[in-house]
């Protein structure tokens, strides 16, 4: 115990250590993240009017972005899958990785609803009269708060055992990490419930929702890793093996395959038939009664989504030199088809055939860009402590901030990289 | 092995060190400080007294805690408005069902709903809280993505347009009260669905979920004008809101369940507003229920509304609606 706490510490200290590079963009981060405190200040105050939301358009920014990082954190599991399943050891080491991102993630949806809350004075009515199984929103709370603890708890025992140059014993996380699979697609499936449940809201009441979720996840949350990869790979002595990175390409490639057909479909059902409740659908894509606030945006995302699609379908070598830039094209795209995209549209027009268009104020946006920073914050400070305890840096008896531990008994049983750039092998 | 540089883990702390750390420390704290510098604007009431935080829930209450937070209610709503008020606690009647009935083809959307409504429920008066919303529709359809909200004309009605009052249908099958997380909503034994406004933690879920567009959020801190405070209150009606939780149409409870009428159809100047109890055969909305041709708004989304719109018919159309009418009479 007296050791987990010397261990906590040490992590702590070490995430204030780093080049100027580290420094200059933890302390971006941590100004970004003290402006949206501010901004969530001055809502908490004068209240929800601080935002472009009303009566009309009750949920807007806040539960977009909070909808598109519940994929991101899915998605951790399709590293999993391969690894646990297929026994893919390329992947194996990028678990962690994956993992960490995903309680990052999960960490800022969690704000991202609270900060949603009208009166999060008495978020612990939640305990007192929690109403489960019947709101699918008591469901939500469970299985994100769920897979928050089972990542946290993966993650966490495999760098501790690494730390004390333990052998993780198998039955202390595998069983997690099969349960954490399952749970993944939960989160994101009870997510789309939230929305599909609705019958007053026919944009949302489709069935298609929820494997459309799934799809844009499991391209975006990849997407996602391997931008943070290449840049851990770049700006670390981690070395991030390109065959990962490959593998990761496919899975993107599949599921944005799959998620522009869904998508395709979705299209097709809500126009060709040209009933009424097409409505939203045509404000979506085409505008309704001469508004228009969202048209450029969702045909930026096909286009953006394209864009990555067509990056990603190149030939293999040259698709990897252009990778970064598709990644970025496909997750702004997700970013915007899944969040402006779905959340607003299924408010306009409103139940009783009104249009109020819906533009985030800039004080919603400063508390978004907080939390996203925070989740940065907290990733980036997760990698930092991770790379030196996985390649055995820094453990329970030794701390090296620089120069390598070729002899590190973790690095090798780990199938860590232990050869950091530019030194000779031999 | 080429560059081992051991770097001790607990240097001893220098004095360049010691400052170097105090700066960062206090550095920080002026940030933080900084961030949360609009709290400063909080008032009083923006934060709970431990009373309203220990507060149970509505149903969980006992007749004395109930009491208790009566008063409570009433002290704040006279420190918040200056006048003094009464916050009862109405329960409702025995082998009662309320139900609304309402005739199109009396209507003139002359919007005197809505304004009784805002009146007698204390609403926020800025911004304007309403829970009514009367659509102008063109002859020939219902549909509601034809119909005007913000209609502003000289005279009403207009000739070419019917007038379509809509608010809470008080359903049988609420999805408001399905989707709330806390329960902070919930359908009483007389169909009526309440909210306890101290309970509500303001997700506005239920908002989303409702297919009326019945239900509205305080976005901003309330405003009463204390000579609009209307001071016959009821815990679960029209008590003043605060900023942050959800509020509907109740039926006007408060009257209602002591035996009088919703003040918007008090209101109403041509009658075509009908309120009463479905479960007595011979009352008024029972009976428009037996012979009029009534219909419900969105009978697809499956709620079971308890608010019943129907146009007049001149004429009975068979033997047996004659003789029902007959009957009746």
């Amino acid at each position: 115990m007296k050791e987990y706490l010397r261990f906590l510490r040490r992590c702590f200290r070490l995430s204030f250590v780093g080049d100027w590079r580290y420094l200059g963009w933890m302390t971006l981060l941590t100004v970004l993240s003290l402006l949206g405190l501010n901004a969530y200040c001055r809502q908490f105050v004068y209240g929800l009017a601080t935002t472009g939301m009303t009566d009309q358009v009750s949920w807007g920014l806040y539960i977009a972005n909070f909808t598109f990082l519940v994929g991101v954190a899915a998605s951790a599991v399709m590293l999993v899958i391969p690894v646990y399943i297929y026994r893919n050891k390329e992947l194996h080491d990028l678990v962690i990785f994956g993992e960490l991102l995903a309680v990052a993630s999960i960490i800022m949806c969690l704000l991202f609803v609270t900060v949603d809350l009208g009166r999060v004075d008495r978020a612990h009515h939640l305990f007192l009269r929690f109403h489960f199984p019947i709101s699918m929103l008591t469901w939500d709370v469970v299985v994100l708060s769920g897979y928050l603890l089972l990542n946290l708890h993966i993650c966490g025992y495999l760098i501790y055992c690494a730390y004390r140059h333990r052998k993780p014993s198998r039955i202390f996380y595998i069983p997690f990490v099969f349960l954490a699979i399952f749970w993944a697609v939960s989160i994101h499936t009870v997510t789309a419930f939230l929305y599909v449940g609705l019958g007053g809201r026919p944009f949302w009441n489709s069935a298609i929702i929820a494997p459309r979720f799934l799809a844009s996840a499991f391209a975006g949350g990849p997407a996602v890793l391997i931008i943070a990869l290449r840049i851990i790979d770049r700006f670390t002595e981690y070395e991030v093996p390109e065959k990962a990175i490959r593998t990761l390409r496919n899975i993107v490639t599949v599921a944005m395959i799959i998620s522009m057909f869904l998508l395709a479909c979705e299209v097709f059902t809500e126009f060709y038939t040209d009933s009424a409740h097409g409505a939203s659908a045509r404000y979506l894509f085409l505008g309704l009664h001469g508004h228009s606030g969202l048209v450029p945006w969702i045909w930026s995302a096909i286009a953006l989504d394209l864009i990555g699609l067509g990056v990603l379908l190149l030939p293999v070598e040259l698709s990897l030199k252009y990778l970064n830039i598709g990644c970025l094209a496909l997750i702004v795209g997700i970013w915007i088809e899944k969040g402006m995209g779905l959340i607003i549209p299924a408010f306009i027009p409103s139940p009783l055939g009104e249009i109020v268009e819906y533009t985030p104020t800039w004080n919603e946006i400063l508390v978004s860009l907080g939390i996203w920073a925070f989740g940065l914050l907290l990733f980036t400070i997760f990698v930092r402590i991770s790379i030196p305890v996985l390649s055995g840096r820094l453990a329970i008896d030794r701390l090296y901030l620089r120069g390598s531990v070729a002899h590190a008994p973790w690095a090798k049983r780990l199938k860590m990289a232990s050869k950091p750039k530019g030194e000779p092998q031999s | 092995m080429t560059d081992p540089s051991p770097t001790p883990d607990s240097s001893e702390p220098t004095r360049r060190g010691v400052l170097k750390g105090g700066l960062t420390v206090a550095g920080a704290t002026a940030a933080v400080a900084g961030a949360l510098s609009p709290l400063k604007d909080l008032e009083g009431d923006d934060l709970p007294s431990i009373q309203k935080l220990l507060q149970k829930h509505y149903k969980e209450m006992s007749p004395e805690e109930m009491n208790e937070a009566l008063q409570r209610i009433e002290k704040e709503v006279e420190q918040r408005t200056g006048v003094e008020v009464t916050v009862k606690d109405v329960k409702p009647q025995e082998g009662v069902e309320f139900v609304y009935a309402l005739n199109l083809s009396r209507c003139i959307g002359c919007r005197k709903c809505v304004h009784a409504c805002v009146a007698e429920n204390n609403q926020s008066r800025s911004p304007e809280i309403q829970y009514i919303r009367v659509l102008e529709l063109p002859k020939g359809t219902l549909d509601v993505e034809m119909s005007d909200h913000h209609y502003d004309r000289e005279a009403v009605p207009d000739d070419e347009h019917f007038y379509m009052p809509v608010q809470c249908h008080q359903c049988k099958n609420p999805p408001c009260v399905k989707v709330c997380p806390v329960e902070a909503t919930w359908q009483e034994p007389d169909g009526i669905t309440v909210i306890d406004y101290d309970w509500c933690i303001g997700c506005r879920y239920c908002e989303a979920a409702c297919p009326y567009w019945a239900r509205r959020f305080n976005y901003a801190e309330p405003t009463l004008p204390p000579e609009d405070v209307n001071p016959d209150m009821a815990y679960l009606s029209n008590r003043p809101r605060e900023k942050g939780v959800m509020e509907k149409c109740t039926f006007c409870l408060h009257r209602t369940r002591e035996g009088r009428l919703p003040a918007c159809l008090e209101v109403c100047p041509v009658g075509a507003r009908k309120f009463g109890n479905v479960l007595d055969p011979e009352s008024e909305v029972a009976q428009i229920l037996r012979n009029k041709r009534v219909f419900i708004l969105k009978a697809e989304v499956g709620t079971m509304p308890r608010f019943f719109y129907y146009f007049d018919e001149r004429y009975p159309r068979t033997d047996e609606q004659v003789r029902a009418m007959e009957e009746d009479r």
